[in-house]
C-alpha cells in the first residue's frame, strides 16, 4: 500500500479530513524549505504537496509566481527539491510528499531518470499541472514503474469523459481545482462543489481534495463537509511571503494548526 | 505525402495538447467548432471576403531590382505582407479568429502580442466586430513599441503591461493564458501565431495560407515559375508557415526560416532555438525547440526585434527542421539593422525589423547566386514601429 493510500484509509477509519498544504520549494530561501515541511506536519497536515519552481508558471496567480520566483533566485532546481525531500525524509518516514509543478524540468532531467531518483529520496506522487492525460501515457508509465502517484486535477469546466479518463490513470488522490482561475483567486463557491462532487464520485473512486481559493480556517471546514481533503496554497505561501524571516516558521505552523483544528471540530 | 498535425495536434514528436485541466475543454470546444467551420462554405466565404475587402488581398509581390543590382546574383522578390491593413501578416489570423469567436458567440476577445502587430491586428478586428478586447504585452515591449500601444488604444482595446518574468512576449502569453483560465467561458484568445496547444499551430497555419497560396499563383506570372527558395522570419513561425506550407510538396523550391541571433548565437544573447539546437521542452501548451537551461527553467533570449524575441518555435517548423524539408538559420542584430537600411535606401520600403531578418538573409546568399535565380522573402511587415528602436541603435533621439 503506497503511503497516500495508507494516510487516507487511516482517517477514513478516524472519521477525519486530510489536511493538505502546499508550499514552494526554495521560498523564502532553500534552508527554510525542510523546517517548514516539519512545521508543516506538526501543526497537523496530512499529505505535503511542495511546488517545484518553474520559470513560466502560467496557472498560478501572483502569489506563488512570487514564490516561485524567489525560489529561483536562490538557485532552486528539481535536483535540488529532491535533495530537500532526501533531507526530510532523514526524520519524517511517514507522511506522503508530493510533487507538484509544471512538466518542463521533468523533461529535462529526463521521466525515467526523474521517476528513479524522486522514488529512492522518498516522493510519493507527482502532480504536473500542464500535463493532462492526453500527453501523460508515456511520462506517466516510467511513474508507475517506481511506484509514483500520479496525481491529477480536475476544474468545474471538465465534462464527464473527461473525469473517466483521469479516473484511470490517477493514483492517490484527486485534486479538484475549486473555481475558474489562477491558484490564489478569488473566493470559492460551496454550493458548486457541492454540486460538482457527486459526479466527480460516479466515476471516481480516489479520495477528492479540493483547493484553489480556500483562505481561512473557517472555509476548509465547510469544504471539508463535501471533500476527504483540503488542499491550500496561496494562502500559507502569503504567509511566508509577510513574516520576517525569523518568523515564518511559527507563523505557518500557527496557521495551519488553526486550520486543522477547524477540520477536526466537525 | 505531407499530413500534419495528428487528431491530437501533434506534427511528429512536437505539438500537443500541454494544458492546466481547466483549459482543456476550452482548447478541446475551439477544436471541435474549427473541425466543423473550417470546411463550411459559409465561413470560407466570409473569410475570403473580409480578406479581399477589409485586408487589401491578395498582397502583391514586387521584384526588388535596384536592390538586387546592388549585392548581385539572385533576383529578389518580396511578398507584400507590409500593405496589409494594419501593416503585417498578423491579420490574417486574427481575422479568422474572429469570425470563429463571433460564432462561438463569445463577445471579449484576449491577445498576447510582442511587437504590438498581432495586438493591433486583434484590437482592429475586435472594433471591426463590436468586441471587448484586451491585449497582454510585456512592459519591456511595452516601451520598445509604444507607438503600436497608443494604436491599440485608439482602436479601443485595454492593454495591460505584464512585468512578471522577462518582461516579454513569452510573459504576455502566461498573462493571456492566466486570464482565459479565468474567463474561458466568455473570452475567445486570439492566439498570434502558429505554436500552443492544439488547435492553433494548425489554426493560425491555415489562415495564414493565404500568403503561400497566393505566392504560388503570383511567381508563375512574373517569372514564369516558382522561385528557387522562399524566405520568411521566424519567431514563433506563422509568417513563415503560412508562406511555406503550400511550398512544402513543390519540389525544388527552398525553405530558409531565420531566427533572431541577437547579439550571435555563440553568445547565448539570441532567441533562435532551432538554429541553436534547443533542447525540446514543453511551454504554453506545446512540445517544441525551447531555449532552457540544464534545469529545465525558460531563459531569457534576446533581440532587437520584439516580434521574434521568443524562446520557443511553433512544433511545425520543428518537424520541419528534423525532416530537412526547411533550413533554419539566424540573423544577428547587426545584420538585421544593415538589410532594413538597404530597404529603405535602394526601394523605398521601411520593413519591421522583424522581417529584416528574412532580407538579410537573402542578401547574403544573393551573391553567391546566379542572376537567373529568384528568392522569395516573405516581407511580413512594415517598419514604422520600429523608428524609436532604429533611431535609438542609431544614437538619434526623435
Amino acid at each position: 500500500m503506497s503511503r497516500i493510500q495508507a494516510v487516507f484509509e487511516k482517517l477514513k477509519a478516524e472519521q477525519r479530513k486530510a489536511l493538505i498544504p502546499f508550499i514552494t520549494a526554495g521560498d523564502p530561501d532553500p534552508q527554510l524549505t525542510v523546517p517548514l515541511l516539519h512545521a508543516l506536519v506538526e501543526a497537523g497536515a496530512d499529505v505535503l504537496e511542495l511546488g517545484v519552481p518553474f520559470s513560466d508558471p502560467m496557472a498560478d496567480g501572483p502569489t506563488i509566481q512570487r514564490a516561485s520566483e524567489r525560489a529561483l533566485k536562490h538557485g532552486v532546481s528539481l535536483r535540488s527539491v529532491l535533495a530537500m525531500v532526501a533531507e526530510f525524509r532523514q526524520q519524517d518516514a511517514k507522511t506522503p510528499v508530493v510533487l507538484m509543478g509544471y512538466g518542463n524540468p521533468i523533461e529535462a532531467m529526463g521521466w525515467e531518470a526523474f521517476a528513479q531518483r524522486a522514488a529512492s529520496v522518498g516522493v510519493d506522487g507527482v502532480l504536473t499541472v500542464d500535463f493532462p492525460p492526453e500527453e501523460s501515457h508515456e511520462a506517466f508509465t516510467h511513474l508507475e514503474a517506481h511506484g509514483l502517484d500520479p496525481i491529477f486535477l480536475l476544474a468545474p469546466t471538465t465534462l464527464d469523459e473527461r473525469i473517466a479518463e483521469v479516473a484511470k490513470l490517477a493514483r492517490g488522490y484527486v485534486y479538484y481545482v475549486s473555481l475558474k482561475g489562477v491558484t490564489g483567486a478569488g473566493h470559492l463557491d460551496l454550493s458548486a462543489i457541492e454540486q460538482k462532487l457527486p459526479q466527480l464520485r460516479r466515476h471516481i473512486a480516489l479520495p477528492i481534495g479540493v483547493g484553489f481559493g480556500i483562505r481561512d480556517a473557517e472555509t476548509a471546514r465547510k469544504v471539508a463537509e463535501l471533500a476527504d481533503a483540503v488542499v491550500i496554497g496561496s494562502r500559507i505561501v502569503q504567509e511566508i511571503e509577510q513574516s520576517p524571516r525569523e518568523r515564518v516558521v511559527d507563523n505557518v505552523k500557527q496557521f495551519v494548526a488553526g486550520v486543522r483544528a477547524a477540520l477536526d471540530k466537525q | 505525402m505531407y499530413n500534419y498535425p495528428d487528431s491530437g495536434g501533434h506534427f511528429g514528436p512536437y505539438g500537443g495538447i500541454y494544458m492546466a485541466e481547466t483549459l482543456m475543454p476550452a482548447v478541446d470546444e475551439l477544436r471541435r467548432q474549427y473541425e466543423h467551420f473550417r470546411d463550411d462554405p459559409e465561413f470560407k466565404a466570409e473569410f475570403a471576403y473580409e480578406l479581399k475587402h477589409y485586408v487589401g488581398r491578395p498582397s502583391p509581390i514586387y521584384h526588388a531590382k535596384r536592390l538586387s543590382e546592388q549585392f548581385g546574383g539572385a533576383q529578389i522578390y518580396l511578398k507584400r505582407e507590409d500593405l496589409n491593413h494594419t501593416g503585417a501578416h498578423k491579420i490574417n489570423n486574427a481575422i479568422g479568429q474572429a469570425l470563429l469567436a463571433r460564432r462561438m458567440g463569445k463577445k471579449r476577445v484576449i491577445a498576447e502580442t510582442g511587437a504590438g502587430m498581432h495586438g493591433v491586428a486583434t484590437a482592429t478586428v475586435a472594433a471591426r466586430f463590436g468586441m471587448e478586447c484586451v491585449v497582454y504585452m510585456g512592459a519591456e515591449d511595452v516601451q520598445r513599441q509604444a507607438p503600436n500601444v497608443f494604436r491599440m488604444k485608439l482602436l479601443g482595446a485595454t492593454v495591460v503591461p505584464v512585468e512578471s518574468g522577462s518582461r516579454t512576449l513569452k510573459d504576455a502569453c502566461n498573462e493571456a493564458i492566466r486570464d482565459w483560465v479565468t474567463n474561458v467561458e466568455t473570452t475567445f484568445y486570439i492566439f498570434g501565431t502558429a505554436a500552443g496547444p492544439h488547435p492553433y499551430p494548425m489554426l493560425v497555419r491555415d489562415f495564414q495560407c493565404v500568403i503561400g497560396n497566393e505566392a504560388k499563383v503570383q511567381m508563375p506570372e512574373l517569372i514564369g515559375r516558382q522561385p528557387d527558395a522562399v524566405i520568411a522570419c521566424v519567431g514563433g513561425g506563422s509568417n513563415a508557415i503560412g508562406i511555406f506550407h503550400p511550398y512544402i510538396d513543390v519540389e525544388g523550391v527552398r525553405l530558409i526560416g531565420v531566427e533572431a541571433g541577437g547579439h550571435g548565437i555563440a553568445s547565448g544573447q539570441h532567441a533562435a532555438p532551432l538554429t541553436a539546437n534547443a533542447k525540446v521542452g514543453v511551454l504554453h501548451g506545446n512540445k517544441v525547440y525551447l531555449m532552457q537551461d540544464e534545469n529545465g527553467q525558460i531563459v531569457e533570449t534576446h533581440s532587437i526585434s520584439a516580434g521574434l524575441d521568443y524562446p520557443g518555435v511553433g512544433p511545425e517548423h520543428c518537424l520541419l527542421k528534423d525532416l530537412h524539408r526547411a533550413e533554419y538559420v539566424a540573423i544577428d542584430d547587426d545584420e538585421a539593422i544593415a538589410a532594413f537600411d538597404a530597404l529603405c535606401r535602394f526601394e523605398g520600403i521601411i520593413p519591421a525589423l522583424e522581417s529584416s531578418h528574412a532580407l538579410a538573409h537573402a542578401l547574403k546568399i544573393a551573391p553567391g547566386m546566379g542572376k537567373d535565380k529568384a528568392l522569395l522573402v516573405n516581407l511580413s511587415g512594415r517598419g514604422d514601429k520600429d523608428m524609436n528602436t532604429v533611431a535609438r541603435i542609431k544614437g538619434i533621439t526623435l
